[in-house]
């Protein structure tokens, strides 16, 4: 029911783009609800920054249509730039500068009244953490000074959406953190439908409720994370490992037969054993009856990092 | 609208408080200081020429006479305006515009906001123009001051409408200079190959453009010590019109025009020659007559320059933004 309630943000129909002879989006049907953050997965190259550049009515399409928020972004750019925001991959400022005049730019390009562009900017400095750095110049900034900057530069204008190209390359881990966090606190208050590209999934996975995986120029597919990592390893989200002293043919027998085992590998000296929901209760039960001696058990959840590495080889 | 006026106003700023604007506000008062004290500067000669009013015109618009009269064994104001000063502002301000922006990384955050495309690049061209004519009237101002300081002449009202034309004549000329670097910009990808496009475009006129047109009158017509006197002003007259190519030469052409009424271009005093009879007329040009005389003049720079924005527009226009 939702799901009929919720608009769509974002609609691709058919969006193909050809540069010289290679195809750099090939017929994208992408559809992205208001209010998602969706994560833009996919290697370099795959067509991520070129989709969000015809999203943006930058590049025309060499086929096939795109809307955003009910706007054709190839015939009514500006629309569709109104009420979007956009962090490019390669963001720069006029670092001879203050932050705060860069700022304020653009809040005028925006046609924001002179009389609120000050007080606007301050807020927005404010809200991504730079409101003692508004009078520096942007040259001084360090590189995640400058992401957090690229944020308020989208915050100026209060979008509907916003569309962030690799937002975090460059930055080290504590900041790419500190930078998903305040993306996907800021979304929340906002209720701003987010895209982010990357090509590291656990910082998609940190913060998206929705994923696409693009190789190619393709959508591979999309879903929640936990959807698609149902979808794609036929339901065997665990891998239970197990080190035993002996791995006789009566154990292996004895776990096999536990209902919800779906798969069995046997190494050296251990054993993967692969099941669609948490079976060490069991698995240690039926070790223990068939006199085996158990040294370890470990478990992992399939991190999305599989799936992402098994369409990668797909591709 | 008011995207335009904000991208000019930026620019206009930036142009202003950046390293560049101050560096050629220091060439510019350089400039001006030199023309009047320097070494061999105008004024010692001026005053030379007022205690003897023999001189052709030397009474009537002396005022002029502070920007066109040149030092011992050095150039005029007029010279070196014409020939460095504005070629250099003008390419200065224009050769990073576009690529500028590109390798920077701002140009993709500028185009993703709501306004035209063509915004930002008339912004930018709009706010250099105003540059180069704010600074020519800076100069002007200050030689004006410094001069009027000095020989204690005033300037009339005809003269006070000369320098203005010269002003417009040169904001026109610098526009030129604007345009072609602002042309390199769209289409060099990198800052420096642009900036060294522009100087050497700059070099070939103000160097290489007198050899050429020596070269060429001197294959059409050679002349040699025994030559009739037409023959040596045919040659000249083709060697004038070679010469026109150059923007260097038509604004050094039309300005001696405006600010030397007295004086008489190698053109117009071929011409006299040429039409049987006629005798040079030793008197000063009216207004009227010396602003049809560089019509021409205007209207080419008005049409180059024209011509270099309408190429670098629409190639600004038609570029695609890639992901790379």
């Amino acid at each position: 029911m939702s799901k009929l309630a919720k608009k769509l943000m974002v609609e691709t129909k058919d969006l193909t783009k050809i540069y010289d002879g290679t195809t750099a989006v090939d017929n994208l049907n992408l559809h992205i609800e208001e209010g998602d953050l969706f994560g833009f997965l996919g290697p370099n190259g795959a067509g991520k920054t070129t989709t969000i550049l015809m999203l943006l009515g930058l590049t025309e399409p060499t086929s096939g249509s795109v809307y955003v928020a009910g706007h054709n972004s190839t015939r009514e750019p500006l629309k569709v730039k109104s009420i979007s925001g956009y962090v490019p991959e390669k963001v720069g400022f006029y670092e001879n500068l203050t932050a705060a005049y860069n700022l304020a730019y653009i809040a005028r390009l925006n046609n924001l009244p002179e009389e609120i562009v000050k007080k606007r900017v301050s807020e927005t400095l404010d809200i991504v953490g730079l409101a003692d750095k508004a009078e520096q110049v942007v040259g001084e900034f360090s590189k995640g000074m400058k992401q957090r900057l690229a944020l308020a530069d989208i915050l100026i204008k209060t979008p509907r959406i916003a569309i962030l190209d690799e937002p975090t390359s460059g930055i080290d881990p504590e900041g790419i953190n500190q930078l998903l966090d305040l993306i996907a606190e800021i979304a929340r208050e906002r209720k701003m439908t987010v895209i982010m590209s990357s090509h590291q999934l656990h910082q998609v996975q940190r913060i998206c409720n929705q994923i696409g995986i693009m190789v190619q120029g393709q959508l591979l597919v999309k879903g929640s994370p936990d959807q698609l990592g149902k979808d794609s390893l036929d339901s065997s989200q665990f891998k239970i490992e197990i080190k035993l002293t002996e791995t006789t043919q009566g154990i292996i027998d004895a776990v096999k037969r536990i209902k919800g085992v779906l798969s069995m590998d046997k190494t050296e000296d251990k054993l993967l054993i692969g099941c669609s929901k948490d079976l060490r209760p069991q698995i240690a039960k039926a070790i223990v009856e068939a006199d085996g001696l158990l040294v370890e058990m470990k478990i992992q959840s399939y991190a999305l990092e599989d799936i992402y590495l098994k369409y990668f080889k797909e591709a | 609208m008011r995207g335009l006026l904000t991208v000019f106003n930026k620019e206009l700023a930036d142009y202003f408080i950046s390293w560049r604007g101050i560096i050629l506000f220091g060439v510019v008062l350089l400039t001006a200081v030199f023309a009047i004290y320097g070494p061999s500067g105008a004024l010692q000669n001026i005053r030379a020429e007022l205690s003897s009013t023999t001189q052709l015109g030397a009474t009537q618009f002396v005022f002029l006479r502070l920007f066109t009269t040149s030092g011992q064994g050095s150039q005029s104001f007029l010279y070196f305006v014409s020939a460095f000063l504005i070629p250099v502002i003008g390419i200065a301000l224009g050769f990073d515009a576009i690529n500028g922006e590109k390798n920077n990384g701002t140009l993709s955050r500028l185009l993703s906001q709501p306004i035209y495309r063509d915004t930002v690049f008339n912004g930018k061209f709009f706010a250099g123009i105003a540059t180069i004519a704010i600074m020519l009237t800076s100069i002007i101002l200050l030689i004006s001051g410094l001069g009027l300081n000095m020989i204690g002449v005033p300037p009339s009202s005809e003269e006070a409408f000369r320098l203005f034309l010269f002003i417009v004549l040169g904001t026109l000329y610098g526009a030129f200079w604007l345009g072609l670097s602002m042309l390199f910009s769209t289409f060099l990808q990198r800052v420096a190959t642009s900036a060294l496009a522009a100087i050497a475009v700059w070099i070939f006129f103000l160097v290489f453009m007198l050899m050429i047109s020596t070269f060429i009158a001197n294959t059409l017509v050679p002349i040699d010590q025994t030559s009739a006197t037409q023959e040596i002003f045919r040659n000249i007259g083709i060697q004038i019109t070679a010469s026109r190519a150059s923007p260097i030469f038509l604004f050094q052409e039309a300005t001696t025009v405006i600010l030397a009424p007295g004086a008489r271009t190698a053109s117009e005093i071929l011409q006299l020659q040429q039409s049987a009879g006629a005798g040079l007329v030793s008197s000063t040009l009216p207004l009227g007559q010396s602003l049809l005389t560089i019509w021409p003049h205007l209207v080419t720079f008005i049409a180059i320059t024209t011509m270099l924005f309408a190429i670098s527009y629409y190639k600004f226009m038609r570029e695609e933004i890639r992901s790379t």
